[in-house]
This record gives C-alpha cells, sequence and structure tokens, in this order.
C-alpha cells in the first residue's frame, strides 16, 4: 500500500461514538499499514457526526482530517496515501459560533496520557492553586461567576465556600458523573476524552474546601469513561498528586445502577451508601451531612471540568464570556432531526437558533422545537428560537437549560407523544416516596396514553394541566418538581396538537398509530411482492392491499419497499377488511 | 455459602456501602442474581435478604434472570426515541421473536430497552454486548442480527 511520505501521525478517535461508528476497526487497519507512523488515539472533538474521523499530521506542520472513514482496504488507503476523497473540515457555522474551552483539549490528546496532558497545560491549575490559600481559589471561583452545570444552576463558588467553613473530621467531595438525562453526553465525552481535566477539578476543589474523600458517582452505562478514569486516578497516585497539603486523597469510582433520580443528590448519598436511591428533604443540605453524615459537597462533572481553566487564567477572564447572570461557556449534546449532531461548546447568551440552525445545520424549514433539560424541560417552539440560552431566558419560556441535552424535533415529529414519552420515562423513574410524583405522574402517563392511542376528551387537557401543577408542588425533589414541565409546556406551546388529538382524533404529525392507517399507492406499485413477504401480520393482499384491521403499524413495508409506494395517511383514509 | 464459588467478592471490602459494587461483581460474572446471588451477598454484607432484594428491585441496571449469550439493548433514550426506536424494538421483536424483557428459548439472544447509550448522535441505535451499532433502519437491524445468529 502506498503511505505518503509527508505522514508525520495519526491521529484516531475512538471515543464511544467513534467506536460506535467502526472506529476500532479502521484503527486495526490503519496499524496494519503504516509502518513505523506513530498512531494515537485521541478522544471526541463532538463532530460526532463525522465519526469515524481521523486526523493525519504532515511533516510541515498542517492537519488534514478524514471523515466517516470506512473500515476497508480502500478506506484506509485514502486516508494514508492523503487521497482527496472524504477531507474533513469544520463547517464555517461551527468554526464561528463555537468557543472551545472546557473541551479544548477534547480529541487532541490521547485521554489517558498523563504527559500529553501536563503538556498542554494540564495541572498548572493544581500547582498554581497549591500556591493561594484555599480562601483564595475559591475567591477565583466566585468571581468567574460560574453556575453549577448539573441542571440546577447554583453558583459554585458560593458552594465552596459553605463547604469550606465547615469543621469536620472528614470531608466528602462528590462528583456527579450519573447524567440522566436521556439524550444527552457531555459528560460522558469529557470522561472519554479527558478524564485528567476532570480530576485536576476535583483536587482543586478539595484543596480549596478540605475535602479528603472523593467521588466519581458514574452511570453504568459509560464503561469507557469509567475505564479512562481509572488509568488516570492511577497515573495521579503513581505521581502523588492526590497529596495535599500533606493529605493523602482518596478518589474512588462508583459505578450507578441504572436510576434516573440518582442524579438528584441526596438520593445520589443513598446510593453510594449502598441503600435505595429515595432523595429525602432538604434541609438538611449535603453540606451539612451528607455521605456518612459527614459534610459533602456535590458538583457536576462539567463545572469540575471547568475549575482548572478558571484557576488557571482567573476568574476575570471566565466571566469576560456570557451574559450577566450565565458566564463562561456551556456544553450541548445536540441530537435529533439535523445534520450534525454533536458535542457543541458555546458562549453563553448565543441564540438556540444559533445552535440548531447555524452549528447543528438544522433546516429552518424542517424544525418544529428544541427539547432542552430533558425530562425536566420543555419544548420550545421554532418562534422562540431568537431566545438566548442563559438560565434565565429558558426558565421564562417553561423550559429550562438542564445539563444541555439539546434534542431538535423536525415538523414529522407528535408533540403529544413526545409528552408521552417524557411522562413514562419520569413516572417510572419516580422513587415512590412522594404520593403526587408516584400516582400523579401516573395519572398524567395514563391521559397521555390515552390521548394518543385516539381514546382522548377535551376534558383531559386540563386534567392535564391541573395535575401537573399539583404535582410540581407537591413533590419533594426535582424530579417530580419538574416531571410536568414537558406535558405543561407542549400544552402551552402546541395546544393545536393536543386538541386534533382528542377532538378530531387525528395526529398531524402521523405518529401515533391508533390515529393513522397505511396505505399502499396501487399506481406506483411495481409488484415486487415484498412487503406481502415481509409483513408479519400478513396484513398485504395478494392484490396489494393493505389491510388496516390487520396492519400493526411496524413500518416494515414502509421501509423495504423499492419505490417508496407505501406511507402513512390519516386514520379513515387506509383500507379496512370488509370496506370496498 | 460456598466458600469458593463467591471468592472473588472478598475484593470488595464487607461493608454494607459496597453492596451495589457487590451486587455489579456478581451480575458482572453471571449475567444475573440468582437467588442463591441474594443469600450470598447478605450474608457477605451483613444485611437481612430483604434488604438486598429492596435494593436489587431499585435499580433498573440488575437482572434476575439468565441473559442470552447476545445481550441486546435497544436505546429509547430522548434522541432514539424521536428517531423512531419504537419501530427498531417492534422489528428486533419480530425477528427473534421476543419482547422486551425476554430471553429467547435457545438463549441466545435476550432482548431490553435502556435509556441512552450516550450515542445520541448516531440515534437510533442498540447495543450487543456492550458494542453500539449506530444510525439503524430496518435493513441494518435485520442485518446485524442475522450476523450475530450466523455466529
Ligand atoms: C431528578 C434529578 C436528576 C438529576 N440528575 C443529575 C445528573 O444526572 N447529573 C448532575 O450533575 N446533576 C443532576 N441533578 C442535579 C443534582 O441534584 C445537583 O444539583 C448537581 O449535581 C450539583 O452539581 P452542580 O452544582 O455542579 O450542578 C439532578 C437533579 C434531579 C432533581
Ligand atoms: S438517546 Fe439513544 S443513545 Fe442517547
Amino acid at each position: 500500500m502506498m503511505v505518503s511520505d509527508k505522514i508525520k501521525k495519526i491521529k484516531v478517535g475512538t471515543a464511544s461514538c467513534g467506536i460506535a461508528a467502526g472506529a476500532d476497526e479502521v484503527l486495526e487497519l490503519l496499524r496494519q499499514y503504516v509502518g513505523d507512523i506513530t498512531i494515537e488515539e485521541v478522544g471526541c472533538v463532538g463532530h460526532c457526526y463525522a465519526e469515524p474521523l481521523v486526523d493525519v499530521e504532515t511533516v510541515d506542520g498542517t492537519v488534514i482530517s478524514f471523515q466517516h472513514v470506512p473500515s476497508t482496504v480502500a478506506g484506509v488507503e485514502n486516508v494514508l496515501g492523503l487521497g482527496d476523497r472524504g477531507r474533513f473540515t469544520i463547517p464555517a457555522g461551527r468554526r464561528n459560533k463555537e468557543l472551545h474551552k472546557v473541551i479544548g483539549l477534547a480529541g487532541k490528546i490521547c485521554p489517558t496520557s498523563f504527559e500529553q496532558y501536563v503538556e498542554n497545560g494540564g495541572y498548572d491549575g493544581l500547582k498554581k492553586a497549591l500556591s493561594m490559600i484555599p480562601q483564595a481559589v475559591i475567591d477565583e471561583v466566585r468571581k468567574s461567576g460560574l453556575r453549577g452545570r448539573g441542571g440546577g444552576g447554583f453558583p459554585t463558588g458560593t458552594k465552596w465556600g459553605f463547604m469550606a467553613a465547615k469543621q469536620a473530621e472528614q470531608k466528602v467531595l462528590i462528583c456527579n458523573a450519573d447524567e440522566g438525562d436521556p439524550g444527552a453526553f457531555m459528560d460522558r465525552s469529557l470522561m472519554e476524552s479527558v478524564p485528567h481535566q476532570l480530576l485536576e477539578g476535583m483536587l482543586i476543589g478539595a484543596y480549596a474546601t478540605g475535602a479528603t474523600k472523593l467521588f466519581i458517582y458514574c452511570r453504568a452505562e459509560y464503561p469507557l469513561a469509567i475505564k479512562h478514569l481509572s488509568i488516570a486516578i492511577d497515573q495521579i497516585y503513581e505521581k502523588r498528586l492526590n497529596v495535599i497539603a500533606g493529605l493523602e486523597l482518596e478518589i474512588v469510582i462508583k459505578e450507578g445502577a441504572g436510576a434516573f433520580v440518582c442524579g438528584e443528590e441526596t438520593a445520589l448519598i443513598h446510593s453510594l451508601e449502598g441503600k435505595r436511591g429515595t432523595p429525602r428533604f432538604r434541609p438538611p443540605f449535603p453540606t451539612d451531612s451528607g455521605w456518612q453524615d459527614y459534610p459533602t459537597m456535590i458538583n457536576n462533572v462539567e463545572t469540575l471540568a471547568n475549575i482548572p481553566l478558571i484557576v488557571r487564567e482567573g476568574g476575570e477572564m471566565f466571566a469576560s464570556v456570557g451574559t450577566e447572570g450565565s458566564k463562561g461557556t456551556k456544553l450541548f449534546a445536540l441530537a435529533g432531526d439535523l445534520r450534525c449532531p454533536g458535542l457543541v461548546e458555546v458562549p453563553m447568551g448565543i441564540t438556540l437558533a444559533e445552535i440548531v440552525f447555524d452549528i447543528g445545520g438544522a433546516n429552518p424549514a424542517e424544525v418544529k422545537a428544541v427539547q432542552t433539560g430533558g425530562p425536566s424541560g420543555g419544548c420550545i417552539p421554532v418562534d422562540k428560537f431568537d431566545t438566548p440560552v442563559d438560565y434565565d431566558s429558558l426558565k421564562s419560556l417553561g423550559a429550562i437549560m438542564g445539563s444541555g441535552g439539546m434534542i431538535v424535533i423536525g415538523k414529522q415529529r407528535c408533540m403529544v407523544e413526545t409528552a408521552r414519552y417524557f411522562l413514562d420515562f419520569t413516572h417510572r423513574e419516580s422513587c415512590g416516596k412522594c404520593t403526587f410524583c408516584r400516582v400523579g405522574t401516573k395519572r398524567m402517563f395514563e391521559t397521555l396514553e390515552r390521548i394518543t392511542a385516539g381514546e382522548g376528551v377535551p376534558e383531559d387537557l386540563d386534567f392535564l394541566e391541573e395535575m401537573g401543577n399539583k404535582v410540581r408542588s407537591g413533590s419533594l425533589c426535582g424530579l417530580g418538581q419538574t416531571a410536568p414541565n414537558p406535558v405543561l409546556v407542549t400544552l402551552r406551546y402546541f395546544r393545536s396538537e393536543y386538541e386534533s388529538h382528542v377532538r378530531e382524533k387525528q395526529c398531524g404529525a402521523l405518529v401515533c398509530n391508533a390515529l393513522t392507517d397505511v396505505l399502499l399507492d396501487q399506481e406506483k406499485c411495481i409488484k415486487c411482492k415484498l412487503c406481502i413477504k415481509n409483513c408479519p401480520v400478513n396484513a398485504v393482499s395478494e392484490d396489494f392491499v393493505i389491510d388496516n384491521t390487520l396492519c400493526v403499524r411496524c413500518d416494515t413495508c414502509i421501509e423495504i419497499c423499492p419505490k417508496k409506494t407505501i406511507y402513512r395517511v390519516k386514520k379513515g383514509e387506509g383500507y379496512y377488511r370488509g370496506q370496498n | 455459602m460456598e466458600q469458593t464459588e463467591y471468592d472473588y467478592l472478598k475484593k470488595i471490602a464487607p461493608e454494607p456501602g459496597n453492596l451495589i459494587k457487590g451486587l455489579q461483581a456478581i451480575q458482572a460474572r453471571e449475567g444475573y442474581v440468582s437467588d442463591d446471588d441474594i443469600r450470598a451477598a447478605a450474608t457477605y454484607f451483613s444485611l437481612a435478604e430483604v434488604e438486598v432484594e429492596g435494593v436489587l428491585s431499585f435499580y433498573a441496571q440488575f437482572k434476575r434472570n439468565p441473559p442470552g449469550k447476545y445481550r441486546i439493548c435497544v436505546c429509547d433514550g430522548t434522541a432514539c426515541h424521536i428517531k423512531g426506536s419504537a419501530l427498531i424494538l417492534d422489528w428486533v421483536s419480530t425477528e427473534l421473536g421476543i419482547k422486551a424483557g425476554e430471553t429467547d428459548a435457545k438463549k441466545l439472544f435476550s432482548l431490553e430497552t435502556v435509556a441512552c447509550l450516550g450515542c445520541c448522535s448516531l440515534a437510533p441505535v442498540m447495543s450487543i454486548n456492550g458494542k453500539v451499532f449506530g444510525n439503524l433502519d430496518r435493513k441494518a437491524t435485520v442485518k446485524i442480527l442475522k450476523e450475530h445468529r450466523k455466529k
């Protein structure tokens, strides 16, 4: 194979998203052919839509990137011969609107190389912090205006101040890496790509507040993140960086076990203690009484990963980016109906339109809404996309910033079904302690089930609103307090969709199975019989008519038809047995 | 408790706080947690069996039945749901003849849904024994299943 002599070094992105797209196979093939050129595994730069991504550093110092590299000999040959196929350049929208600070090193360095992190300024922040008095470190964090990135938005410097003021024989710092929002992957990306940056933030936090026992509570669905963190922790122990002010700090990774509510801080502590993860009433706040009754401070992954930058560059520098009430940059996990899903880092105050259209490459004509804040958040309609993204503006729309999950919802999706989805999630994840949360979310879910099944009545909408408000005020923890949001917000902005479900018994988006039929267009049909052969319930007759009495709306025929002659239509427009 | 069978638990300190970790270790070896395992864990961590069961039933991760050789997790996180994960589940279910939560008679496949595998940018996705497959449509889904059946 022709290997260009211009190649100095090759980097392959092998974070989870890369691996899922086939990066491991590409890596293996590259290794077979490169000879003695160095190949490095790096984390995720955020361009998940272009994975597998390969960066080639040339002898003259330029970097040539390749996207969607196929795991074939020809694919690898194209890269090694520096062919023209699949060249990748960062789209202009992203280049102009993004600001990479927290993920500045992600995808550039090998996640498990201590040396590479240090060469790029890693642990300088810790060094600087150790040369200051703890209170000065806290002041710097306070000056930065950093607010918790886990969803609550509580000022981090203030929390650190509370913790530092506590006198106790032992204090505990927990990194919340539970990332429970199903549709978010900021924290995963950080842990996989720059584990040392998180650990540096934790060590600085421990020094500033006097914590000596450090936990990382990571969801079990993130094996690669856990692996990289474990390696990084071993390296820290080896370099004795965990000895701070003469005290030896212990850093322990604990895996979650699949419960959304365990992201809530008091539930998380119970889970860390080996118990059922039920939240408890606050106060006392964890900083007063947390893990085994010791003062305990909980910070999110992204919050902590910002700390080394704040200490290194100063709080004012950090605060120079963003808006009045929301400083710095924020990571968002962009997914859903858009061209360029992936991880993005933007200055606070940028508009939703800039994120969704300019950066995400979504087509404005095809977008209906964006969901922020996951199951606790809300769907913001496209006509509000000029809203700046900061804690307060999003709240005023009834949505929340949340931890950074951002799902773009296209016009072909049904908002009622989406609300049903979220309530299905929250009612199952409710720990059951508060009656309103346990029973109320279940009733709301059942009502939405009926509506999407075509059995709703107009009074259901009032019931949803009423019950939503009760669940909101009658629940102990954030799960119940926010669980009704997806319903209340969609009722506010997309009421007409609910109305057509309950009044006309129609789903305009043709998503709700009970409100749609499937039709085969006889005129375009080429009689290939693929639909007949593959229908699991034999709903397609020998003369190519789909019987909607039998059809289970599994879309198999729609996907399989080579001429796209089968599609969903409104209820009543399809054929039913006994009908002519 | 047979001494030998649960020797691997000894790496974990027998404090009640480590119960979840212990159960994870058990499940990592056997793929599920059996009644015997519950008894063993209760003894090892000095807890009542009902306490162990209480913790076990709280967390979605723990399985009480042996899984198949290939553990299929269809993601039903928000991004995947929006992109049609319900259909993916349907197709897998039809192809394998089992519903979510079940294992087939030959113990080859088991099927479950999970909330987000963190690969939302490739939605819809599913994982088989931890390996993630993204950008699924019906054709890709069926092909992946057929390949695993042949293996
Ligand atoms: C139901 C529920 C789930 C939560 N899930 C998470 C989570 O997955 N990750 C997280 O960092 N914070 C989560 N939080 C917020 C935490 O309770 C806590 O506020 C946060 O970890 C504090 O860190 P921060 O100040 O750095 O944001 C959740 C809160 C609630 C009520
Ligand atoms: S929603 Fe399926 S991977 Fe995140």
